[in-house]
């Protein structure tokens, strides 16, 4: 779907990125994922046929972005950073206006615009004018903006910033929701986000892509990281000793206990799970819950963003 | 709908959907009648035609500084709100937006000129006016300020906000208007191609006296042309940028 050949973007004396390669496939969720000022929403903005590139090559759809960007554009739905709303106007007209922009026909725009509402639940607030929008609805408005036109290739810049906890979780809802219908690229500095929505990451750092693939992919390659969160009905020193006994499992802690219930951090990879929780059973432990420890991605993310010097280059 | 026609209906609703319309429609007609009234109305008998050139002075002025104000926002209020995004990233031409947007105060500025039809018609009270001194008058009016539209939006095309659009086009209209003093002082050939330049000394006379040349129309339609060509250019570069 996209093929991204040493893409590079000057501005000024200033590399914003430098000398990307990356490819997706079609019907994939891709995270792009990033500290800020990483080059994420530059790249975005290139792939979006906003901006030019200053060398390389990105072909859409088999379409180079440089020689036939109109192609391209039919073929992607663009949310930036900031959702482009005009607040002057409705959620429905709007959403008809981008409709017909994108060359949907006037007679089936109206179709398109109860679409794109329904997959983005906007559909209640289709006669609200946009001013009066929660930011909530904004970001949604934005995202349906993005796909009224039926795009193969979504390219969402932030599409959680700035909401609840409660919106951010509808949001991915909504974007998990897109996959297999669209290819979706998203960029984000919120790691749960990515690690929740997305088959596969694109780690950028300084401009550069550092690393790419599944969570998992990059767990094994980065030397595992990862922790497994385990609270029991038992003694935190009992329960330790028996989860140290599971091949893999390395240093535990205790996160909490009272009343009887540890809660325990062990580290180790994910799919580790089966095995402790036969080890605890075995012996005699009473097990509440086990999950994947919060703090996956984010070690394997602080590895590929540790710098050396402090000069924000990657190790 | 072409894009175009699109992207200026869309432009001109805007203004009536906000009170950024209806205000400078306010001032301009207020300032139309004010100006007629304190300025024209009071120079004492008048022949009808020299009353009527005379409010079309005024309204030339009146008119170009009112379409900066109206074009101020075209491009420069769309990258302020980050809402160009939508226009850059659909499968619009450039040169689509900026004439898009053009229509779009044309038409704005086109309805409120036609509203203003009724300050010359008070001639009628007491004198009579020609219909061709009317139409010729105000077809150099609407020419002035469509050139005024073109300087505006090119402003708003340069700018990251409205007032610095409105600034920029600002100073290029006021050296257009100045161009005539600058051929005083100047040796030919700068003394003519200055006083081709001027946006009123050489080109509106004619207009406000009720005569139309070929050449001020071409001038006009020049200068909107280039004005244009020239924010088609800066949208472009600036997908460099």
């Amino acid at each position: 779907m996209i093929e991204v050949k040493g893409l590079t973007k000057y501005y000024g004396e200033l590399a914003a990125i430098h000398d990307l390669d990356f490819s997706i496939e079609r019907g994939e969720v891709i995270g792009f994922l990033g500290l800020n000022g990483a080059g994420k929403t530059t790249a975005l903005k290139i792939l979006g046929c906003v901006l030019l590139p200053t060398a390389g090559d990105v072909t859409v759809d088999g379409i180079d972005i440089a020689r036939d960007p109109h192609a391209v554009r039919r073929r992607i739905g663009f949310l930036p950073d900031t959702p482009p709303l005009y607040n002057d106007m409705t959620v429905g007209a709007y959403l008809k206006f981008a409709a017909e922009l994108r060359r949907v026909p006037s007679s089936e725009a109206a179709k398109a615009v109860t679409e794109a509402e329904e997959k983005t639940a906007t559909r209640d607030v289709h006669d609200q004018p946009i001013f009066s929008l929660s930011h909530g609805f904004r970001q949604r408005v934005g995202v349906a903006q993005a796909l009224v036109h039926k795009p193969k290739l979504l390219i969402l810049d932030e599409p959680t910033s700035g909401l609840d906890p409660v919106q951010i979780v509808e949001m991915r809802a909504t974007i998990r929701a897109l996959r297999g219908e669209h290819t979706v690229l998203l960029s984000s500095h919120i790691l749960s986000e990515i690690s929740q929505t997305c088959d596969r990451l694109l780690v950028i750092q300084r401009g550069e892509i550092v690393a790419q693939g599944s969570e998992e992919d990059l767990a094994a390659r980065l030397g595992g990281g990862g922790t497994i969160e385990v609270e029991v009905l038992a003694p935190s020193a009992r329960a330790i000793e028996v989860a140290r006994t599971v091949t893999g499992v390395g240093a535990c802690s205790v996160l909490r206990e009272a009343g009887g219930v540890a809660l325990l951090s062990l580290e180790g990879a994910a799919d580790l799970r089966p095995k402790v929780v036969r080890a605890l059973v075995q012996n005699g432990i009473d097990l509440l819950r086990i999950d994947r420890g919060a703090a996956r991605l984010e070690s394997i993310f602080l590895k590929l963003t540790q710098t050396k010097d402090g000069d924000g280059r990657p190790q | 709908m072409s894009t175009t026609l699109l992207i200026a209906r869309r432009e001109l609703t805007g203004y009536f959907r906000t009170m950024t319309g209806y205000i400078i429609a306010g001032i301009l007609l207020l300032a139309q009648g004010l100006f007629f009234n304190a300025l024209v109305l009071s120079q004492g008998e008048m022949l009808s035609a020299e009353v009527l050139s005379g409010y079309f002075f005024y309204a030339f002025g009146l008119t170009v500084a009112a379409s900066l104000f109206i074009s101020m926002r075209l491009l420069a209020e769309e990258r302020q709100t980050g809402t160009l995004v939508l226009l850059t990233s659909s499968p619009v031409h450039d040169w689509e937006i900026v004439v898009g947007k053009y229509l779009s105060g044309l038409a704005f500025l086109a309805i409120v000129t036609v509203t203003s039809v009724y300050i010359p018609a008070l001639i009628l009270v007491n004198g009579k006016i020609s219909f061709g001194h009317l139409f010729a008058g105000y077809l150099g009016v609407m020419l002035a300020g469509s050139a005024g539209l073109a300087i505006g939006l090119f402003g708003s095309a340069l700018a990251r906000n409205q007032i610095l659009a409105v600034i920029y086009s600002t100073i290029l209209t006021l050296v257009m208007v100045m161009a005539h003093f600058l051929s005083r002082v100047t040796d030919p050939p700068f003394k003519d191609t200055f006083m081709a330049l001027a946006l009123y000394a050489r080109h509106f006379p004619a207009f406000q006296s009720g005569t139309i040349h070929l050449r001020d129309v071409i001038y006009y339609i020049a200068v909107v042309y280039m004005a244009l060509f020239a924010s088609i250019r800066v949208m472009e570069a600036r997908r460099w940028k």
